[in-house]
């Protein structure tokens, strides 16, 4: 495989994890923390 | 096809006529906002701004999918905005307003 | 879930930048305390009397009020101790700021515990650090493992409902953890585990009662394995270093941040870890109040400023331990962008060994009670009461 193919291969793949990144991304549009997670709280 | 993932409950909240808890505090930040609800103690960050714009908009009078296209939420985003209510509404911040509760806007 | 956790790193780096109000803080009401821990992160014993009157406490919740903190963390000390304790108890829920303080349990009566039943947005912690009396009395004084259980049984008949039993892992109660969560379990109570760090007193005992390298992989898999109803604190986010899978939390220094420390004479520091004036940012009796000092102060937009990873910068699990608590490397004597004592890949030991003993910084706030010397046979003298 010459290294142009390799290239184009690669693009397709980002582009499909940055598109499923994307919507993952906007699915955690709220998240629950504890109150108690806050590091220098008793 | 994401669409595949939504479940009845998600299906239908889109229905759903919602109402931010009166036990929940909303502070407004940089990132969109925190969350607090004072009875079970919960602490929710409001990742987007165009989430708190969703909730501060409910009034349990118009359905969230009223609220969204009021909100100028664009169709394609509305299965993770399903999702973040859904989350609140299961944490009790918010809840479904009562049909039978006629509420005078005030 | 990688891109999960890309998306909480990019609400903590946020949070970094520093919030216009603390989420919560820590207030410690009085450096006055029946107790003598060896460890006690504030030094505590003895009352200040530059305290805070009850009238300044009140201001100061007005401005958490308008702030909008949602919650604030009480202890000390011994907070009970206050004449007020219950009048700014009542004054802070009224405002609509929540209340959880943290006791040795010797103030809580059956009265008290009826009392504390009856409110409304309010949580307890009692302090316990082992789960039989002598693992816990070596660490907190004779009687108070007796004193802290008595307080918990009041609390459950009186029908508090859920409180928080808060355990400082030490070397000597770690492998106690499977019978802190059955202690517990039995009261229907929430356990809580937080690090020992070498603050206040804690500062002398620590190099003896902080856990083993060992320990620390034991309490990191433990809290993966059992930790689901257990809070940390956030305080074992250096340990995150030792595995795939962060601990819950933000897993980040909130210090000056989204949270801070009030002292019972209304100075305010980064967290109570760092009762020092290298970490001070200013006191809530100075103009402009605690409001002033949260969004003015120089410390804070300092800690608000990206920190440089230092010496930790080539390492492969900054990332994921963010270079520990500044507090332990501080009073260690290991420079800020240095590694954590507590270090799980070693480097903070070798850090350690560089610090000198010199320049080692002392805690500054001591309100520890004067050493009695015990004496090894009855003397004919009367010694004085306190």
């Amino acid at each position: 495989m010459n290294d142009t193919t390799a290239a184009t291969l690669d693009d397709t793949a980002t582009d499909e994890a940055d598109t499923t990144t994307e919507l993952l991304d906007d699915e955690l549009l709220v998240e629950e923390i504890s109150i108690d997670g806050m590091c220098g709280v008793y | 096809m994401r669409r595949l993932l939504t479940s009845d409950h998600q299906r239908t909240v889109l229905d759903s006529r919602l109402v931010l808890d009166p036990q929940v505090a909303l502070r407004p930040e940089p990132f969109g906002a925190l969350a607090y609800h004072y009875g079970n103690r919960k602490l929710i960050f409001l990742k987007h701004p165009d989430v708190v714009r969703v909730v501060q908009h409910l009034d349990g009078a118009h359905t969230l999918a009223e609220t969204l296209t009021a909100c100028d939420v664009d169709e394609t985003r509305w299965p993770s905005f399903e999702r973040a209510l859904t989350a609140l509404t299961e944490s009790e911040m918010l809840h479904e307003h009562r049909i039978e509760h006629q509420v005078t806007p005030g | 879930m990688s891109t999960a956790s890309n998306t909480k790193s990019h609400l903590v780096e946020q949070l970094k930048e520093g919030l216009d109000a603390p989420i919560c803080l820590t207030w410690e009401l009085t450096y006055a305390c029946n107790l003598e821990c060896v460890h006690c992160l504030s030094s505590s014993g003895r009352r200040d009397p530059r305290e805070l009157t009850t009238d300044e406490a009140k201001a100061v919740l007005d401005e958490l009020h308008d702030l909008q903190v949602f919650y604030i963390n009480i202890g000390g000390g011994e907070p009970m101790i206050r004449r007020d304790f219950f009048e700014l108890l009542e004054y802070s829920i009224d405002r609509g700021i929540g209340v959880k303080f943290s006791t040795n349990g010797a103030f809580i009566d059956a009265a008290k515990a009826e009392r504390l039943a009856a409110m409304n947005y309010l949580d307890i912690q009692i302090s316990l650090d082992g789960t039989d009396a002598v693992t816990n009395d070596a660490v907190r004084g004779e009687g108070s493992y007796d004193t802290a259980i008595q307080a918990m049984n009041h609390l459950r008949d009186a029908g508090f409902g859920e409180f928080k039993i808060s355990v400082v892992v030490t070397r000597h109660n770690v492998d106690q953890l499977d019978e802190f969560k059955a202690l517990a379990d039995s009261f229907g109570a929430q356990l809580r585990i937080t690090r020992l760090r070498p603050s206040g007193r804690g500062a002398e005992s620590w190099h003896e009662l902080h856990p083993t390298q060992a320990q620390q992989r034991q309490i990191y898999d433990w809290l993966v394995a059992h930790g689901d109803n257990v809070l940390t604190g956030d305080s074992f986010f250096h340990l995150n270093a030792l595995g795939e899978e962060p601990l819950p939390g933000l897993n980040m220094c909130g210090a000056g941040r989204v949270v801070c420390l009030i002292d019972p004479i209304g100075d305010v520091y980064a967290c109570p870890f760092v009762i020092h004036d290298e970490f001070k940012a200013g006191s809530v009796r100075d103009e402009g109040g605690f409001a002033h000092v949260w969004k003015h102060s120089e410390l804070f937009a300092e800690l608000r400023e990206p920190q440089s990873a230092g010496a930790c910068a080539s390492c492969g699990s900054y990332d994921a331990c963010q270079g520990g608590c500044m507090a332990a490397k501080f009073f260690v004597g290991i420079p800020l962008d240095g590694p954590d004592p507590e270090c799980v890949g070693g480097y903070g030991e070798a850090a350690m060994l560089e610090a000198s003993a010199d320049t080692t910084p002392r805690p500054m706030m001591d309100h520890s009670k004067p050493v009695r010397v015990a004496k090894p046979e009855r003397v004919p003298v009367t010694i004085g009461r306190r």
